[in-house]
C-alpha cells in the first residue's frame, strides 16, 4: 500500500513542479544540451590552416541535385543500370538453363527411375518441383547477380539522399513525406523491406501513404518478367542492335509508371483518406564516399543474391508440386489446370490478358517470381506441345529467348497480351511476404486490405482500357 | 607507412585484434551486452559487422537501419552481445526508430555503450551524446569517420574530449579497420570495470529546474534506489512523458534493473 502511496507522490510531485516551472522546459533543457555540446566542441576541435584546394562534394551536388539536371541524371543512371543488367543477363541466363534444365534434368529423371521410384513420385518432385526451381534460378540469378551490386554501389556511393532530395518536392505536392523516395527506392530491391523502411517517417499519415504506395515501386521478383517480356515482344520490334535498348526503355517506362502512379495515389488518398498538413523534416545529404568495389560485390552477392534467391527457391519448390498436380490430375478427360484456364480464359481475353496469366498470379501469390516458371508451365500443359514437353506440365529444352517467344505466340500471345503482361506485373496484389509485414507494420486489417486490392483494381482497368484503345487501332 | 606505425599496438600480445573471435548470431552465455548508438549514417553498422563478422547491409544514407539487429563476438575469452540500434539525433523524439534505440539504451540496460560519432559534424553528434551520457554511466565514444575529418581539414583532441566527457574516446575508421582494436580493448576494459566512466552531466543554469530534478530524484530514491538513471527519469518526469509515468505506477521501472554481478564478471 504504502509503496503505491510512494509512486503517486513521485507523479504527484513531478505534475505539480511541472506546472511551477511553465511549458518552456523543453526548449530550455535542449538550449542547454546545445549550449553544452558546443562548448565542449570548441574546446576539443582543432581546424587546419590548410583548407582543401576544390570541394569535390559541393561541386557534385551542385549537379546532382541540380533543378535542371537532377531527374534527368537520376533516370539516365537508372536506364544504364538497367541496361547493364538486361544486356549482362541474357547469356548467363541461356547458360544456367542449358545446363540446369536440359542437362541435370533428364539426368535425375533417369536416376530416379532406374531406382524403380514410381513415375508419380518422379514428376512430383523432378518434374514439378525441381524444374521450377531450376527455372527460377536460371531466371532469377543472373539478373540480380548484377542489378544488386550496381544499385548498392550507388548507394554506398551516397547517391540515394540526393534522389531523396530531388524527388521531395514533388512528393510534397502530392501530400506525402520526402522521405517517401527513400522508402520507395528500397521498395526497388524488395517490397517487404521497403514497407519496414517507413519507419524513418515520423508522421503516422505519411506513414500510411508510404507504405500503401510502396508496392508500386518494382520489386526484384517483377524484374525477371519485366526484362523477359521486353525482350520478347518489344526487343523484337525493332532491329537487332536497337534490341537492348528499347527494352531496357521499356521497362525503364514501367517503373517510371510505376513513381507516377505512387505519385497520384498518394495525392488522392491525402485528399480523402488520410487528410493532413505535410510535416517538415530535415535531410542529411552524406559526404560522397568512394565506394568498396569489392567489398560491395561480394556482400552484396552474398547477402541480396542469394537471400532473395533462396526465398524464390523455398516458395518454387511448392508451387511447382501444385503445378504438376493440376497439370496431371484430369477431370472428364481434361486436366484441372486445364480446367480453370478455360474458365478464366473469357474474363483474361476480356482484360487484354489470359487464363493462364489469370491462374498464374494465383498460384504465385506467395513470390512474384515465379510468374514466368508458371507461365511457362502451364502453357505448355494447356497446349500440349509435345514437340517442347516430355508430358503435361513438363518443360523441356527451352534454350534461348526464341524457344519462349514461339511457345507464348503459338498460344495466342500478341504484342498486346506482352504490354498487358508489363503493366498487371507492376500492378496487382504485393506477394504475401509484403502483405504479412504491411500486416505487422500497420496492425490494421483495413490498410492491409486496402494496400492489397487497390493496385489490382487499378491494374485492371489499366489493361482493360489499354485492351479497348488498342482495338480502335487494330 | 602511416599504416605501419597505426599497426604497432596490433602486434603486442595483450592488445591483439587476433584475440577477437567473431561469433555471428551465436548468442549464448554472453557475459556482456554492448549496444551501437549514434547519429544516422555514422557507422554503427560497419562496427556492428566488423566485430560479429556478420553482413548487416550498410549504406550511405540516414536511415539504413530502422530495426536493432543483434550478434556476438568473443574478446578475451569473454562473450560480448552486440546490439546495433537505428540511428537517431536525439532521445527525445518520437519516430519508431527512434524509439527502439531510446527504450533499449533505457530500459535494455546495455553493459556498455558504444556512441558512435561522425568527426566531420562532431557538435551536432554530441548532442546525442551527452543525451545518452545522462542515461547511463558506462560508454564510450567512437570518433568514426576520423580520415574523412582530416581530409577536411578537422583535427580533434581525444585526449582532451575525453577528459571533457569522462568517458575514453577513441579516434576510429571503421571502414578501414583502423582503430578498432582500441575500441575493443576499451569495450573490454569499461565492461569488466577496469576504467570507471565518470560522465558530464548536463549543467542546467536554471536553478528552478535544478532544483526540482533534485526534488524529483530523492522521491525516486526511496523508491527506486537501484535506479541507475534517476536524473534522466526526474526530467522525463518533468516533461511528462507518458511511457515513464506508466512504468512508474506498474513499478516495472524498478524491475528493469539488475543490479551487475561484477563478482562473477570478475572471475576470469
Amino acid at each position: 500500500m504504502s509503496q503505491l502511496a510512494n509512486r503517486d507522490k513521485i507523479i504527484s510531485t513531478a505534475n505539480k513542479l511541472r506546472w511551477e516551472l511553465g511549458d518552456n522546459l523543453y526548449d530550455a533543457l535542449m538550449e542547454t544540451i546545445y549550449e553544452n555540446a558546443s562548448e565542449i566542441s570548441s574546446k576539443v576541435i582543432i581546424y587546419s590552416d590548410k583548407k582543401p584546394p576544390f570541394n569535390l562534394d559541393r561541386y557534385l551536388d551542385k549537379i546532382l541535385t541540380s533543378k535542371y539536371f537532377g531527374i534527368p541524371i537520376m533516370f539516365l543512371m537508372l536506364f544504364i543500370v538497367f541496361w547493364l543488367t538486361i544486356s549482362g543477363a541474357n547469356y548467363p541466363s541461356s547458360l544456367l538453363s542449358l545446363f540446369l534444365v536440359d542437362k541435370v534434368h533428364p539426368f535425375l529423371r533417369e536416376v530416379l527411375l532406374s531406382l524403380n521410384l514410381p513415375e508419380w513420385f518422379v514428376g512430383v518432385f523432378i518434374d514439378g518441383a525441381y524444374l521450377s526451381t531450376a527455372w527460377v534460378v536460371s531466371v532469377m540469378l543472373p539478373p540480380m547477380a548484377i542489378f544488386f551490386p550496381l544499385f548498392t554501389l550507388l548507394e554506398d556511393f551516397g547517391y540515394l539522399p540526393r534522389v531523396a532530395f530531388n524527388l521531395d518536392s514533388i512528393y510534397k505536392k502530392a501530400g506525402a513525406h520526402g522521405k517517401q523516395a527513400l522508402t520507395m527506392a528500397m521498395g526497388f530491391g524488395c517490397n517487404a523491406a521497403g514497407v519496414i523502411s517507413t519507419r524513418i517517417i515520423d508522421s503516422p499519415r505519411e506513414r500510411l501513404l508510404a507504405i500503401i504506395t510502396n508496392n508500386f515501386s518494382l520489386c526484384n521478383g517483377r524484374w525477371p518478367t519485366q526484362i523477359l517480356i521486353a525482350t520478347i515482344f518489344i526487343g523484337t520490334l525493332v532491329p537487332p542492335y536497337l534490341a537492348g535498348i528499347f527494352s531496357a526503355g521499356a521497362v525503364i517506362f514501367v517503373a517510371i509508371l510505376g513513381i507516377a502512379l505512387s505519385l497520384i495515389v498518394s495525392f488522392f488518398l491525402s485528399k480523402t483518406l488520410l487528410k493532413g498538413e505535410v510535416s517538415t523534416f530535415s535531410l542529411e545529404l552524406p559526404p560522397y564516399r568512394p565506394p568498396r568495389i569489392m567489398q560491395t560485390i561480394y556482400t552484396s552477392l552474398i547477402n541480396k543474391t542469394i537471400f532473395v534467391l533462396w526465398r524464390a527457391i523455398v516458395f518454387a519448390f511448392p508451387a511447382g508440386i501444385v503445378i504438376w498436380t493440376i497439370s496431371n490430375i484430369t477431370i472428364q478427360d481434361n486436366s484441372i489446370a486445364n480446367h480453370i484456364i478455360s474458365m478464366l480464359n473469357p474474363l483474361g481475353l476480356f482484360l487484354g490478358l489470359n487464363g493462364v496469366i489469370l491462374l498464374a498470379y494465383i498460384i504465385a501469390i506467395p513470390a512474384n517470381e515465379l510468374i514466368i516458371p508458371t507461365i511457362l508451365m502451364l502453357t505448355v500443359s494447356y497446349l500440349g506441345m509435345n514437340e517442347f514437353s516430355a508430358g503435361s506440365g513438363v518443360l523441356f529444352e527451352l534454350e534461348s529467348v526464341e524457344d519462349i517467344s514461339n511457345i507464348l505466340r503459338a498460344n495466342g500471345w500478341t504484342l498486346l497480351t506482352g504490354i498487358n503482361l508489363m503493366i498487371f506485373s507492376l500492378l496487382h496484389n504485393p506477394c504475401s511476404t509484403t502483405i504479412f509485414t504491411i500486416f505487422k507494420e500497420t496492425k490494421s486489417l483495413k490498410w492491409t486490405v486496402i494496400s492489397t486490392f487497390l493496385p489490382i483494381i487499378i491494374g485492371l482497368s489499366l489493361t482493360f482500357l489499354i485492351t479497348r484503345i488498342w482495338s480502335l487501332f487494330n | 607507412m602511416n599504416n605501419n606505425k597505426l599497426n604497432n599496438c596490433a602486434d603486442c600480445p595483450i592488445h591483439n585484434i587476433g584475440n577477437l573471435k567473431k561469433l555471428g548470431i551465436n548468442m549464448n552465455n554472453f557475459d556482456f551486452v554492448v549496444a551501437l548508438a549514434g547519429n544516422p549514417n555514422t557507422g554503427k553498422s560497419t562496427i556492428f559487422n566488423y566485430f560479429t563478422g556478420l553482413k548487416q547491409h550498410t549504406g550511405n544514407w540516414p536511415g539504413k537501419t530502422v530495426t536493432k539487429s543483434e550478434g556476438a563476438f568473443e574478446y578475451s575469452s569473454r562473450k560480448f552481445k552486440l546490439v546495433d540500434l537505428p540511428g537517431t539525433y536525439s532521445l527525445l523524439s518520437t519516430s519508431t526508430d527512434e524509439e527502439i534505440a531510446r527504450d533499449f539504451i533505457l530500459f535494455g540496460q546495455p553493459d556498455v555503450t558504444i556512441i558512435v560519432a561522425d568527426s566531420t559534424r562532431l557538435e551536432r553528434n554530441l548532442n546525442l551524446t551527452l543525451q545518452i551520457l545522462e542515461i547511463t554511466d558506462r560508454a564510450v565514444l567512437c570518433l568514426n569517420l576520423i580520415d574523412e575529418a582530416k581530409r577536411n581539414g578537422i583535427l580533434i583532441d581525444d585526449r582532451l574530449l575525453s577528459k571533457e566527457l569522462g568517458i575514453p574516446v577513441i579516434p576510429t575508421s571503421a571502414r578501414n579497420g583502423q582503430g578498432m582494436n582500441e575500441l575493443l580493448n576499451v569495450i573490454f576494459e569499461v565492461a569488466t570495470g577496469r576504467y570507471l566512466c565518470k560522465p558530464f552531466k548536463i549543467k542546467s543554469k536554471s536553478k528552478d529546474l535544478n532544483s526540482a530534478i533534485e526534488e524529483i530524484v530523492e522521491l525516486l530514491n526511496e523508491e527506486f534506489p537501484n535506479l541507475p538513471n534517476k536524473r534522466w527519469v526526474a526530467l522525463r518526469l518533468l516533461e511528462g512523458d507518458q511511457s515513464i509515468i506508466n512504468s512508474i505506477k506498474t513499478g516495472d521501472l524498478g524491475n528493469i534493473y539488475k543490479p551487475a554481478d561484477l563478482s562473477v564478471k570478475e572471475n576470469i
